[in-house]
């Protein structure tokens, strides 16, 4: 009987959607009013109070519309009474709220009354022979259909079944008209999409660009303090052998020996900065061979599981990988998990990695520093990251990065 | 010794050359491309191929594929190769065949030149030389698959040194135990990774291969 919850659930919608219209309109006489007093100089925290009222409401609003939720418009606000008014003022959503709260004010009530009287009709229609059974004389006719007879009667069922298919398709349709109404007006106007946007961008740029330069710093100090220091030292070795290399051949070959060393070890520091800059395996094998290594090198046992149809571009493969890797370790240092799976696919045009592990959750990117920088880096390349991480666990983060195909 | 010598850079090509040379060994070929690798394998059947991973055009892992096409052909071909890092994502490559006769090692070793050479002779005897770096990364991590864990520690280091290529007795020594001990512990190891079939060279590469997939 799933079609009569739902059609039970559609109308309940409706009955919802009237009551939010009259809600609605409320706050908006109330806001009309107070700010109408406001011109003498009272009723300015009843007016505070009406808009902030309109916004919570409008908010629900946007959330219970079908489809995706619509995105709140609205500029902040903060700070003292005045300041609030004064910002909510030069809003325009404030505006158009104003204006959806009347136009929704005509339209749900209707729209939920001509659904309740269509369902009515309908059980009209398909009570008639009762009803003629009854009392012949109580309905004249039914749609136009003269009810004199019992055979006619027993085609105003028919009729009414008719109707009563309208009725059911009908409240769908109002409901997706008052999604249309409350996309057109509570949504964020084209303007206000793109403000936001160069916002967007302008912090993860700045964001992006701090983060290079502090890469930078770091590889600069490894490389100074490590290899470089191990080369200067050896270069001193080798130059002071080459003087003693006549008068006391066995120390220079002491300092040879050292200087080998030395060698060795700025290597060694040579190749783990390397792996930090881009790991070679990354570079060789791509995505794939690069995870491939990483697991293998893991702390924990990983399921790995890759579907690429080809290379990515190097700057996600990069990210991607260095995200993989953070989460691993994470899983493996933190988590207390058994196994560690690591997902990565690609859809039409974005590319997913999931990484989930069988451990005790509540991770939280406000504590630790790693999920943080994990969002940092991934908002260079709009990316999104989920984390599902209930106390008790499992873990599941979930990366989405739009790529080009 | 006859071996062909796959690196792209000058520098190290003309020492590699001078060092197996001072050896006593013949360098019949030295190429710089993956390509010619494996042209020069196939032409030349040497003893022993010495590798650089990253050659060009790609400057990928283009040795290393050259590399493993040459054995898929040629099985049991002898190849060490050489790397600025190692990763054990390669090294199982390198035995999976299970033919042995492989080396892989950071180009750091040559600077022991004595040590060096010896791997490169070990291989081309059709044994192993797996660079202490891939060893330790393995170390590293816990013991992952079930059997791995039945090992004792002192039978860890035992596999290790194995996979590093090192007989009986050069493990003894290391080990400060008696030849007759390494060879107890050797066998204990291939009963508890269930190695009881075919001979001994061939037990090492596949326990070591065991180690590398867990």
């Amino acid at each position: 009987m799933s079609w009569a919850r739902r059609a039970v659930r559609e109308l309940g919608q409706l009955a919802v959607g009237l009551g939010m219209a009259v809600a609605g309109v409320a706050l908006a006489m109330a806001t009309l009013t107070a700010a109408a007093l406001g011109l003498i100089g009272v009723g300015l925290p009843l007016l505070d109070r009406a808009l902030g009222g309109t916004r919570a409401l409008l908010d629900r609003q946007r959330r219970r519309v079908p489809g995706p939720p619509v995105r709140s418009p609205y500029q902040p606000v903060r700070g003292g009474l005045t300041a609030r008014l004064m910002a909510m003022a030069g809003d325009p959503a404030t505006y158009r709220d104003l204006a959806f709260q009347f136009v929704h004010f005509a339209y749900a009530p209707s729209a939920a009354l001509f659904a309740v009287a269509i369902w009515l009709g309908a059980a009209q229609g398909l009570a008639m022979p009762l009803i003629h059974a009854v009392r012949p004389s109580a309905i004249g006719n039914y749609l136009g259909l003269p009810i004199d007879s019992p055979g006619n009667a027993g085609l105003a069922t028919v009729a009414g079944l008719l109707v009563a298919v309208g009725a059911y398709w009908l409240p769908r349709g109002l409901l997706h008209l008052e999604g249309r109404l409350t996309r057109a007006l509570l949504g964020p106007t084209a303007r206000a999409t793109l403000t936001e946007r160069v916002e967007e961008l302008t912090d993860t740029r700045a964001q992006t660009v701090d983060a290079q330069a502090a890469e930078l710093r770091r590889i600069e100090r490894d490389l100074h303090d490590g290899a470089q220091a191990r080369l200067v030292a050896m270069a001193m070795n080798l130059g002071l052998a080459e003087e003693l290399l006549a008068r006391d051949p066995e120390a220079a070959r002491g300092l040879v020996t050292e200087a080998r060393s030395a060698a060795g070890t700025a290597l060694a520091e040579l190749r783990d900065v390397v792996r930090g800059i881009h790991p070679p395996v990354l570079a060789d094998r791509g995505l794939a061979g690069g995870l491939a290594a990483l697991a293998l090198g893991a702390a924990l046992p990983v399921d790995l599981d890759v579907d690429l149809p080809d290379r990515l571009a190097p700057p996600l493969e990069s990210a991607l990988y260095f995200t993989a890797a953070e989460l691993v370790t994470n899983a493996a240092r933190h988590s207390g998990a058994g196994r560690v799976a690591v997902r990565l696919w690609r859809t039409e045009d974005r590319v997913r990695l999931t990484v989930s592990d069988d451990g005790r959750g509540g991770a939280d990117p406000e504590r630790g520093s790693g999920l943080a920088g994990i969002r940092r880096r991934l908002a260079a390349f709009d990316g999104r990251v989920r984390i599902d991480s209930p106390s008790g666990g499992p873990t599941v983060i979930d990366v989405e990065l739009p790529c080009a195909s | 010794m006859r071996i062909v010598i796959a690196e792209d850079l000058v520098l190290l090509r003309d020492g590699l050359i001078r060092l197996l040379t001072a050896y006593g060994d013949e360098v019949v070929a030295a190429v710089e491309t993956g390509d010619e690798l494996l042209a020069a394998l196939l032409e030349h059947r040497p003893d022993v191929a010495v590798v650089d991973v990253r050659l060009p055009p790609t400057h990928t892992d283009e040795g290393l594929r050259a590399a493993l096409a040459a054995r898929a052909r040629v099985p049991g071909l002898p190849v060490l190769v050489l790397s600025q890092y190692v990763e054990q994502l390669y090294a199982r490559e390198l035995l999976s065949d299970g033919a042995g006769a492989v080396g892989y090692l950071l180009k750091d070793r040559v600077a022991d030149v004595a040590q060096f050479v010896a791997a490169v002779h070990r291989v081309a005897g059709g044994g192993m030389a797996m660079d202490p770096e891939v060893i330790s990364q393995l170390l590293a991590r816990p013991a992952r698959a079930e059997p791995l864990r039945r090992l004792t520690p002192r039978e860890h280091e035992v596999l290790a040194l194995m996979a590093e290529g090192r007989s009986n007795g050069a493990i003894a020594q290391r080990l400060v135990v008696t030849e007759k001990a390494v060879s107890k512990h050797i066998n204990s190891i291939f009963a508890k990774l269930d190695l009881r079939e075919c001979d001994d060279d061939h037990r090492r590469v596949r326990a070591v291969l065991t180690y590398l997939d867990a």
